[in-house]
């Protein structure tokens, strides 16, 4: 498979550029932040996202979606990369997507995936615990009861957790197995609060106290939600790739641009040597980082089973590239990139947000280094 | 993409042409050095095989697939080019002629020279009659190659060339060398430089190899006195040779990052946790160590990515030519480091310079001549300086 965009993802990429820059641009989260919303996302917008088509991209068509996959949903969030657009898109409409797809029977496909396609209801993972991500230590704990199941335990960086209307929530059941449940927010014992990250984007922290779960509520089968999380685990880690890859994108152009405009000492600082090199350099950090990350959302596409080295190598790429890009564009920017009012501060943040989230650069070197035996 | 009919034929007729013709021998991997062919009027074939190999392949012009078949070529498509490229990897076919006549003057005389040049000299490579050398650097003229001195006075119906090239590649086993020489030291420049051959027999040709803190290397200076080169020798205009050069080193850089490409070795984290060995979880036993391993490697399979989407941009007219400085310079940086990794690994057995353990200091050895990656071929400073002039865009001369 050629390393290149079709020319119908071309075409998305294209209308989905325009739709962020017009409807959903950078002066939105700055907007979302002062006046300290309540939602943490524009319902209007992600009313847009719904008639573009965006929230069902990764449902089948014959629930309501697009029948699209991964590369076309990293296309699109490529572009919110490029705006910084505080959606549910991440959350909901790719890793909970995924998640009900891999692991949901027919029946919950058929109902969920169509709610979820038309926006009307948002979903979120809760997998992390602690500061880290470390998907292979669940301690939130489901005991089987006689009616079903009772969830005990803690969820940290729930993304879209105060917002969502169903938690999608990996427990450790009998010890040994992973299960997966399906928990409305309004859930008696589910108590979340929200909290204020440094990127302006939605996050909860969720705890679970005796939450009382009929059978209904488990997502696929009891004890069989491992595979079906690392599937949708890598869906999540390839889109935030791909978000990165367009933070830094956004961050590169908005640099060079000021390179080529800034004068001082009486010319041009984009003449000085050394920023031209640490330009070039950054500039090839950005290139790898591209054609990674979509070899990981084409490994998906072709089979999500044999993805998990390519996922490791885009995850731990975009997220080097893109602390490199913003770290470049606030030091190339001088002092004025130090203030709140410029607009590069905001990558900085979002990038640091996306580095951990679902694991950041070192965890999944480390992963990709298990994975080939050493 | 699936395969037109057409290509699916050429591809079975390929394989039955390989199946025939390739000797059995030369399917095995290359043992040394010497199982590498040059060509050349003084060629010494390691075996009536490699011979046999060379003499199919070239009568065929499958040594240079792309070249029109008029000059010895197989004029083959890019498309065919690369499934015959795929059927001799699968069969494990070798590679017939290792030429810089076919990587580097080729093309550059396709693009610059009269027709009889072409047909005088490109048939000759294509059958690895004679082996050709690079006459460009000189020890005043590195980085700034334009500011080469060696002289070519017009004496009437030739050139008198005088002066000294340094690093010329197997100067001293070259029948031939295309040599970058200045015919006009009034104009600027670049506009005084043409590009002229000339057989390395001439009276007045003399090569020195020099020894690298590698070692042995194919490397020499080569010193030109009175050196008489025909006229008809001169390809382009005269003054017009930087043009040409510049052709030429756009494909040098391209060898060189495809070399590096083509070398397919073990994942790196499995040797050294061989060399080093495991802990009880499995996991290398130098944890630092470990972590450097394992940050190259996704480095690695980035920059493989990246080479495969700059194949398939080329082929589909989206890549920027300049890229290929940026290959260069981020691959070059890589296979250092990764020797310095094997160094580490290495421990003090690698450091042995000359015993039968350390295969005569071969990792040792290895590791101080990837230093000049990032030297030859266009520094690394020079290609950062590309990439920020002609990709980004970015101000001053």
């Amino acid at each position: 498979m050629a390393l290149i965009l079709t020319e119908e993802q071309t075409m998305l990429r294209d209308s989905a550029r325009a739709f962020m820059a017009d409807n959903a641009p950078i002066t939105q989260l700055r907007k979302l932040r002062d006046t300290n919303d309540a939602n943490g996302y524009s319902k209007p917008i992600w009313s847009s996202f719904a008639d573009m088509g965006f929230t069902g991209v990764l449902v089948p068509e014959s629930q309501g979606g697009l029948g699209l996959g991964m590369v076309e949903a990293g296309v699109v969030m490529e572009q919110i990369g490029h705006q910084l657009t505080a959606s549910p898109f991440l959350a909901s409409s790719v890793v909970a997507v995924s998640l009900i797809r891999h692991a949901g029977t027919v029946a919950q496909r058929d109902h969920w995936l169509p709610k979820l396609a038309s926006g009307a209801v948002i979903a979120t993972l809760a997998i992390d615990e602690g500061r880290k991500h470390q998907p292979d230590r669940i301690a939130c704990k489901a005991l089987k009861t006689a009616t079903g199941f009772t969830l005990d335990g803690h969820k940290t960086f729930v993304i879209d957790g105060h917002v969502a209307d169903l938690l999608l929530v990996a427990a450790s059941t009998s010890g040994t197995g992973i299960t997966l449940f399906m928990v409305p927010r309004s859930t008696p014992g589910v108590a979340v609060e929200r909290v204020a990250m440094v990127d302006s984007h939605n996050a909860a922290r969720i705890t679970f106290t005796g939450v009382t779960l009929g059978h209904d509520a488990v997502l696929g089968a009891v004890d069989g939600g491992a595979a079906p999380l690392a599937l949708a685990l890598d869906a999540g880690r390839a889109a935030a790739s791909a978000e990165l890859l367009g933070l830094a994108d956004e961050v590169f152009e908005r640099t060079t641009a000021y390179l080529r405009q800034r004068k001082q000492f009486g010319r041009l600082i984009g003449e000085f040597q050394a920023l031209q090199h640490r330009a070039a350099q950054l500039y090839f950090d950005i290139e790898m980082a591209r054609a990674s990350v979509l070899k990981a959302l084409q490994a998906i596409d072709a089979d999500p089973t044999t993805a998990a080295d390519a996922v490791a190598v885009a995850k731990s790429r975009a997220g080097t590239s893109a602390t490199l890009a913003v770290q470049e564009g606030v030091q190339m920017h001088g002092g004025m990139g130090m203030t709140d009012d410029f607009d590069i501060g905001f990558f900085m943040k979002r990038a640091r947000v996306l580095q951990e989230y679902l694991g950041d650069s070192g965890f999944h070197a480390d992963r990709l280094a298990s994975m080939r035996g050493y | 993409m699936p395969e037109t009919l057409d290509i699916t034929d050429f591809r079975a007729q390929t394989r039955a042409w390989l199946e025939a013709n390739c000797p059995p021998e030369m399917r095995t991997p290359m043992a040394s050095e010497d199982d590498i062919c040059w060509g050349g009027r003084n060629a010494k074939f390691s075996s009536a095989a490699q011979r046999l190999w060379l003499e199919r392949m070239g009568e065929r012009g499958w040594t240079a697939p792309t070249w029109p078949r008029e000059y010895g070529g197989g004029g083959l498509t890019g498309s065919q080019a690369k499934v015959l490229a795929e059927e001799m990897r699968v069969m494990g076919c070798r590679s017939p002629l290792n030429s810089f006549g076919i990587w580097m003057l080729g093309p550059a005389l396709l693009k610059f020279a009269n027709e009889a040049q072409k047909r005088e000299h490109l048939p000759k490579i294509t059958r690895g009659e004679i082996r050709w050398c690079q006459g460009y650097s000189e020890p005043n003229a590195g980085s700034d190659l334009a500011s080469l001195q060696t002289r070519a006075e017009d004496k009437g119906d030739h050139y008198l060339v005088n002066g000294q090239k340094i690093w010329t590649s197997y100067a001293n086993k070259a029948d031939w060398i295309f040599c970058l020489v200045r015919t006009d030291f009034e104009a600027k420049k670049h506009t005084g430089i043409s590009f002229v051959l000339f057989d390395m027999a001439s009276p007045g040709v003399t090569t020195k190899p020099i020894r690298l803190i590698s070692g042995a290397s194919p490397f020499c200076e080569t010193f030109f006195d009175n050196v008489r080169v025909e006229k008809h020798n001169l390809i382009g205009t005269p003054g017009g040779g930087w043009e040409v050069a510049k052709v030429l080193l756009a494909h040098e850089r391209e060898m060189i990052s495809g070399l590096g490409g083509r070398v397919v070795s073990r994942p790196l984290g499995q040797v050294i946790a061989e060399m080093v060995g495991t802990d009880a979880h499995g996991k290398l036993a130098d944890p630092i160590l470990r972590a450097r391993v394992a940050e190259f490697e996704v480095d690695e399979a980035a920059f493989a990515s990246t080479l495969a989407r700059f194949g398939d941009q080329t082929r589909a007219g989206q890549a920027d030519p300049a890229f290929a400085s940026a290959m260069k310079y981020y691959g070059s940086e890589l296979n250092k480091r990764r020797h310095e990794l094997l160094m580490s690994a290495g421990g003090s057995d690698a450091l042995e310079w000359e015993s039968d353990r350390s295969d005569h200091g071969a990792a040792a050895r290895t590791w101080l001549r990837t230093k000049a990656n990032s030297i030859e071929g266009g520094t690394t400073e020079v290609q950062l300086g590309v990439i920020a002039k002609r990709i980004l865009g970015l101000p001053g001369a």
